[in-house]
């Protein structure tokens, strides 16, 4: 290195501020590895996501595609029309139906995540204690029900919850009830199907919270006069909480949008947004309205979620 | 403090107490007792049949390297682990059966074990909120710790925002806070560098004075064992080789084992000759002399042994001594220049090789000697001892 003097180093670095800006603290590398994940999200996610918020603000029409252009200009009459339609929201805030559906999914998911939780805790805690190769057959157990599809194994529950199913005539064989249960298109089935299929994304961000736990703070807590119920509650379970809020929403998120489940599992009253989108979409062919239904369970879910997510994010970078 | 006041203050303490030390005396009732105590994982032996008596206000030493069942020994004394035979009383109770969260003992983990969701003051306080103590009182006893190990303005941090020796320091307070009779660390001072690790020995034995409690401290580190204990127990295999105080196990070691793993030391192979009245003399081939050795054992002309000897007790010199006997000559191989001290080692003309340490009482201690210098290495009779195992 030259020997410099230091007027001209703070020189340099004062009149060349700029210059040097732009084109030395550009990391391209960095800036490489992230531009393929963004352009994939901007083209696969936000650019359909402008379309949906475009034709929620248009009006359903006899055409193809079934709704109202915003923006219009005719050159030979020589004048340009541009007409947003904010009706479908306001559709939406007048009818209870669409408020209800909301508040009903929102319901069924919270209850389903809650049963998630309670039990893929104790599932994710055996498999992180147990030894390390017991812990792989059990984590490919709980990702084995991926292998089949998953709208069989939907089928496979109305099987088993139906009037004349396994578990109504197990009951009846030894002698509990006299009558069949009736579980099949009720809520219940819809609790057992979304606990049932979204557990795994509960029990393995538990897993990997679980997992990374120093074990000897548990040996510190009971040297210190804790018992073993009161280590769990004031150290592990304190340390889980970034995977039990990943796994909730994990669950949470797609619950609620489900269709699928209450479609299949559910009764013709179990109202969920995701069937009241479907029926606008298929059956009313009112896209614009289905898309304002999508845009604000979007709003609805995302952005409460973005906030926990960042005071968290915050809290992290504070401790 | 400094550094050197600290070592002050702990030597003046220990020279002014006038008391014999209670492992001396006859009849002393020990504080921590531990009897035939063996532990077996499968098929092997971590703990081989261990019997010990520590005494209060003891800072007792467990030296020993990794696999030597040392941390065994603690986790078992913590009730981490159960012996599989043998006896643990402390203060006269027997800890079979008893749990972790019912001994009187705390523990100091290697790791520390830090909570790192608690604020340092809550990390310190948890064992006193579990005994249930009134919140004014925890508060309290937790800013005494907080003052004692320097760090009343750090209680609101995380233990993640600390350095490691504040870290220490929490991991201290808060196994102190229960005043328990027993305290165990585990390596305590291992995650420091060495600078921070011999200005926190020294506040180490200070807590420990003023407190009055009896420390375990397992350690594979010769050098934190000097310093810290009142007694050392040397590990190995499972079983305690040597108990004793530490310049004792050091001047006097009582195995080969014990020689070579606390300081380093030569050692010279060789026949009695003869057990004069006061001393014994050895013939060494290795060595190709005769030496004289006045710390005897009973042992029988003829018999094997083996003379040990420390490398900073043997003076180096180019001229040939003056004394009769227990000299050797020999040529330098090598020279390490360590600031403090110089470490020659020099070749007989057996081949064997002695190292030799020299301070550097002169500044140019390399113009003095230099490679294949011959040089003639002496020592006084009663630098040396005889190990016959």
């Amino acid at each position: 290195m030259s020997v410099s003097t230091g007027a001209a180093w703070i020189d340099k670095s004062a009149s060349g501020m700029a210059k040097y800006n732009i084109f030395r603290s550009v990391n391209w590398g960095r800036l490489g590895v992230i531009a393929v994940p963004a352009l994939w999200l901007g083209v696969f996610f936000f650019i359909p996501f402008l379309v949906v918020f475009k034709i929620s603000l248009s009006e359903s029409a006899i055409a193809i595609p079934p709704y109202t252009a915003i923006f219009e200009w005719d050159l030979e009459e020589a004048y340009a029309t541009f007409k947003l339609n904010l009706g479908n929201y306001f559709y939406l805030i007048e009818d209870d139906f669409y408020l209800d559906a909301y508040i009903n999914s929102v319901k069924i998911a919270a209850v389903s995540t809650f049963f998630a939780l309670i039990v893929g805790f104790p599932v994710a805690y055996l498999i992180a204690r147990s030894k390390p190769s017991t812990r792989v057959v059990l984590l490919a157990l709980v990702i084995l029900p991926f292998w089949t599809s998953f709208l069989l194994r939907v089928y496979a529950w109305m099987g088993f919850l139906k009037k004349n199913g396994v578990v109504n005539e197990f009951l009846l064989s030894i002698g509990i009830i006299d009558q069949p249960l009736v579980m099949l298109q009720t809520d219940f089935a819809v609790y057992i199907g979304i606990v049932y299929t979204y557990l795994p994304f509960m029990i393995l961000p538990l897993y990997t919270a679980l997992e990374k736990m120093d074990l000897t703070l548990l040996e510190a807590a009971e040297d210190l006069g804790a018992r073993p119920l009161q280590s769990f509650f004031m150290i592990t379970l304190p340390l889980a909480v970034p995977g039990i809020i990943a796994g909730c929403i994990l669950v949470f998120i797609p619950a609620v949008g489900e269709f699928v489940i209450p479609a299949l599992l559910g009764g013709s009253d179990t109202l969920m947004i995701g069937r009241v989108l479907w029926d606008e979409f298929f059956l009313n062919r009112d896209w614009p309205m289905a898309s304002a239904v999508a845009i604000v369970m979007l709003v609805v879910l995302v952005l409460p979620i973005m906030l926990i997510r960042n005071a968290q994010g915050k809290e992290e970078a504070h401790s | 403090m400094t550094l050197s006041q600290h070592s002050e203050l702990h030597t003046s303490s220990k020279t002014n107490s006038v008391e014999i030390p209670l492992w001396k005396q006859e009849g002393a009732e020990p504080f921590l007792k531990i009897e035939n105590v063996t532990k077996k994982f499968g098929e092997f032996t971590a703990v081989d049949n261990i019997s010990l008596d520590i005494y209060k206000n003891e800072l007792f030493c467990l030296l020993g390297g990794s696999g030597s069942g040392k941390s065994t020994l603690l986790r078992i004394l913590a009730g981490f682990e159960s012996a599989s035979s043998g006896r643990i009383l402390i203060d006269g109770i027997d800890m079979a059966g008893v749990q972790p969260w019912n001994r009187p003992v705390n523990m100091m983990f290697q790791s520390y074990a830090l909570f790192p969701h608690l604020t340092v003051a809550d990390n310190i306080a948890f064992g006193l909120k579990r005994e249930g103590v009134a919140r004014s009182e925890v508060k309290q006893r937790v800013d005494q710790m907080l003052d004692m190990v320097q760090l009343g303005h750090l209680g609101k941090r995380k233990p993640n925002q600390l350095s490691g020796g504040q870290r220490q320091r929490v991991a201290l307070a808060r196994s102190l806070i229960k005043r328990p009779k027993l305290l165990l660390l585990d390596e305590p001072l291992g995650a420091l560098d060495k600078k921070l690790r011999e200005e926190t020995q020294f506040e180490l034995i200070n807590i420990q004075e003023q407190l009055g409690v009896t420390f375990v401290v397992v350690t594979h580190d010769q050098e934190e064992a000097m310093t810290l204990a009142t007694r050392i127990g040397v590990m190995n295999n499972g079983v305690i080789v040597q108990t004793a105080e530490p310049h004792l196990v050091y001047e006097y070691p009582n195995s080969r084992f014990v020689a070579e793993f606390v300081g380093s030391v030569n050692l010279f192979e060789g026949q009695i000759i003869e057990d004069l009245p006061d001393s014994v003399r050895i013939r060494s081939k290795e060595a190709g002399a005769e030496f004289f050795v006045n710390h005897g054992i009973s042992c029988a002309p003829n018999q094997t042994v083996h003379m040990a000897i420390r490398p900073e007790k043997i003076k180096i010199s180019r001229n040939k001594p003056e004394q009769a006997n227990n000299w050797i000559e020999g040529v330098i191989e090598d020279i390490a220049y360590m600031g403090s001290l110089s470490v020659f080692k020099v070749r007989l003309a057996s081949g064997k090789d002695v190292r030799v340490t020299q301070p550097n009482f002169v500044r140019d201690m390399g113009a003095r000697f230099t490679w294949h210098d011959k040089v003639y290495l002496s020592w006084q009779i009663d630098s040396s001892v005889v190990l016959t195992s």
